[in-house]
C-alpha cells in the first residue's frame, strides 16, 4: 500500500450507538465517531501514534479525525458512521440507492 | 414501580422480556438490556425540557408548526418523506398516507442499510426462517459482514449462539458459529471459525460456494484474490451441506461493498440451492428497531419495500431514482419531511446538504444534525417509551409496543395524522 492510500470500512462501534442516545451533542458520540482505527503498522509508517490528528481525503471529500491503534489487517482503516464519515462518501448509488459506504480508498496524511 | 415485558424498540433484535424501574416519572434502571437498549431507554425517558415545535429556530406551538408544515409540502413539486426506521407501524402507515396525498416520494433507512437485501428478495426470493426456529433448530450459524457483538449485542445471547432449543439441548456446544468479514470483529471472538476476506470480495466467495456446493471443482487460482484458500472454501461448503439446519446472517458488510445488491442475490440464491442438501435459511442482521416495519407497511400499502414515487398517482419503485440519496444527491427534492431519523449525520454529504438547502420538516423525539439545519421542527414522544404501536423484529415477526411513561409530546401517528388532514384539506381548496 503505497504512501497514505488506505482501504476504509465504515460501520457500527458499540461506542457510537451507545452514544448517540446520549446524544449526538455528547461527548461520548463525538469522540466515536471523530476517531479513526488503524493498523499498526501502517501508522508506524506513516508516524502515527495514537491520538494524532490525521485528515482523510477521498474524491468525494474530506475530515479530520483522531486516529488509533486497532486490531485491522495492513492497509485497512476503520471509522463509525456519522457526520464525518458521510463527508468521505459520495451520492452515486449505481441504480441501488445505496452509496459505497464501504472499501473507499482513502489517501491519510498527519496533520499534527 | 417496577414494568416487566418492556419491548425494546432500539435495535431489529427487539428484545421483548426487559425490566424497566421508574422513579419520578423517569427511567431510572433497566435489567435484561444490551448496552444499546439501556442507553436507548435512559436517553429518550430523560428529558421534557424541549419546546413541542420549532419554525426557523424560534419556539411554536404545536397547531403552529403542522400548519408551516402542510404549506411546506403541498407547495413543493417534488417533495420527499424520509426515514421512519424508528417509529411505529401505524405511525408509518399515516407517512405513506401523506406520500399518497402529496405525490411525493417516499423511502425509508432501509434504502441505505438493506434495500440490496430488498432486491435480492424481488430477484430470488427469500428463503428464511424466524428467530425462534433459529433458537430451537440451527445447528450452523454464519454471519457474514455482520458484527452483532456492536450492532445486535444480545444476538448471540438471546437468539442463536448460546440459547438451548428444543432440537439443540446442549445450546453453544450443538453450534458451530462461522463468521465471515474483512476485519476481526469482536464478534469474531465468539466465533469458531473466523473467515477474514478481502474487502470488494463478498460476491466472489460466495460464487465459489455455490460452486461447490454444486459439485464442480475448482481450481486454487479461482478463489486466488478472495483472500481465503480452496481448503476453507471447501471445508465451510461441506459443513453448509452436512448441517441439519443452517442459517446465515447477512450484515452491511455485503450491502454497502461493491456488488451490493448481487452480494445479497448471490446469498439468497447460495441458500436456495442448499436446499438440495438440507434445511438453510437467511435473514439479513436489520440495524434500527423498526426499519422492518416499514419494509412491511410500504409493502402491503404499495407492494414496495422502499424507494416509491407517487407522482404519476400510483406507487412506482425505482431504486436509484426514487431513493433518498440520489433524489437528495441530484437536487431533485424541493422539500422533505423526516421522520424519526437522522439523514444529515448519516448520509452522504451532498445529499445531506441538500437538506439544508430546501424547506425540511423534522419529527424526532430529540435534537440531531437534522433537526439542526430543519426549518420545521416537532418535538414526538418515543415509540415504545410513551407511544405505543406495532414493531417488527428482524424475522418480520409483529411485536406489541407499550407505552409506560407519560408524555407532554404527541406520537409520530398523531402529528403525521394532523399534517394529513390539514393537506387534506389545503389540496381540497386548491
Amino acid at each position: 500500500m503505497p504512501d497514505g492510500k488506505l482501504t476504509l470500512i465504515t460501520g457500527r462501534s458499540l461506542k457510537q450507538g451507545t452514544g448517540l442516545n446520549k446524544g449526538k451533542d455528547s461527548s461520548e458520540y463525538r469522540e466515536a465517531v471523530t476517531t479513526v482505527e488503524m493498523n499498526g503498522g501502517d501508522m508506524t509508517r506513516l508516524g502515527l501514534c495514537d491520538g494524532d490528528l490525521v485528515k482523510i481525503k477521498t474524491s468525494h471529500g474530506e475530515a479530520t479525525v483522531q486516529c488509533r491503534r486497532a486490531e485491522l489487517p495492513e492497509g485497512m482503516a476503520f471509522i463509525a458512521y456519522g457526520p464525518l464519515s458521510s463527508c468521505l462518501i459520495g451520492a452515486e448509488t449505481h441504480a441501488s440507492g445505496m452509496p459505497d459506504s464501504k472499501g473507499l480508498e482513502v489517501e491519510m496524511e498527519r496533520i499534527s | 414501580m417496577q414494568i416487566d415485558h418492556v419491548v425494546c424498540a432500539f435495535c431489529g433484535c427487539v428484545c421483548d422480556d426487559l425490566t424497566v424501574t421508574l422513579e419520578d416519572g423517569r427511567v431510572t434502571g433497566v435489567k435484561q438490556a444490551c448496552a444499546l437498549g439501556r442507553a436507548w431507554l435512559l436517553g429518550h425517558s430523560a428529558e421534557a425540557d424541549q419546546p413541542p415545535a420549532l419554525i426557523d429556530g424560534q419556539p411554536a406551538s404545536l397547531e403552529e408548526a403542522v400548519e408551516v408544515a402542510a404549506q411546506i409540502l403541498s407547495q413543493a413539486r417534488y417533495p420527499l418523506i424520509y426515514g421512519l426506521s424508528s417509529t411505529y407501524c401505524e405511525a408509518q402507515r399515516q407517512a405513506v398516507a401523506l406520500a399518497d396525498l402529496l405525490g411525493a416520494t417516499i423511502d425509508c433507512c432501509t434504502s441505505v442499510c438493506h434495500g440490496p437485501s430488498g432486491i435480492a428478495m424481488q430477484v430470488v426470493g427469500e428463503p428464511t426462517c424466524t428467530l425462534g426456529e433459529v433458537k430451537n433448530r440451527a445447528d450452523l450459524l454464519i454471519y457474514w459482514g455482520s458484527n452483532p457483538a456492536e450492532s445486535h449485542p444480545l444476538h448471540f445471547a438471546r437468539y442463536a449462539v448460546t440459547p438451548k432449543g428444543l432440537f439443540i439441548p446442549r445450546g453453544r456446544k450443538d453450534r458451530t458459529v462461522v463468521l465471515v468479514d474483512v476485519r476481526p470483529t469482536a464478534s469474531a471472538r465468539a466465533a469458531d471459525i473466523f473467515l477474514q476476506i478481502k474487502p470488494g470480495r463478498d460476491f466472489e466467495c460466495l460464487w465459489a460456494l455455490r460452486a461447490l456446493i454444486r459439485g464442480l471443482d475448482l481450481e486454487e487460482s479461482a478463489v486466488a484474490d478472495t483472500g481465503l484458500t480452496l481448503a476453507q472454501l471447501q471445508d465451510l461448503a461441506g459443513r453448509m451441506k452436512s448441517c441439519r439446519f443452517g442459517v446465515l446472517f447477512v450484515g452491511q458488510g455485503l450491502t454497502q461493498s461493491r456488488g451490493k445488491q448481487m452480494n445479497t442475490a448471490a446469498a439468497f440464491m447460495l441458500v436456495r440451492d442448499l436446499y438440495a442438501h438440507t434445511k438453510f435459511a437467511v435473514i439479513p442482521m436489520r440495524g434500527h428497531g423498526n426499519v422492518t416495519g416499514i419494509d412491511n407497511v410500504l409493502s402491503w400499502q404499495t407492494g414496495y419495500p422502499f424507494g416509491v414515487n407517487f407522482s404519476r398517482g400510483y406507487p412506482r419503485f425505482n431504486p436509484g431514482e426514487f431513493t433518498a440519496v440520489d433524489v437528495l444527491g441530484r437536487g431533485e427534492a424541493d422539500a422533505a419531511l423526516i421522520v424519526a431519523s437522522d439523514p444529515v449525520a448519516t448520509l452522504p454529504r451532498v445529499a445531506a446538504r441538500r437538506l439544508a438547502q430546501i424547506p425540511t420538516v423534522a419529527l424526532d423525539t430529540h435534537g440531531s444534525e437534522t433537526t439542526k439545519v430543519a426549518r420545521v421542527v416537532i418535538t414526538t414522544a418515543p415509540a415504545g417509551i410513551s407511544a405505543e404501536g406495532t414493531i417488527y423484529r428482524m424475522d418480520n415477526v409483529p411485536l406489541r409496543l407499550r407505552k409506560f411513561l407519560p408524555s407532554p409530546y404527541p406520537s409520530d401517528e398523531e402529528v403525521l395524522g394532523r399534517i394529513v388532514e390539514r393537506v387534506t384539506q389545503l389540496r381540497a381548496r386548491n
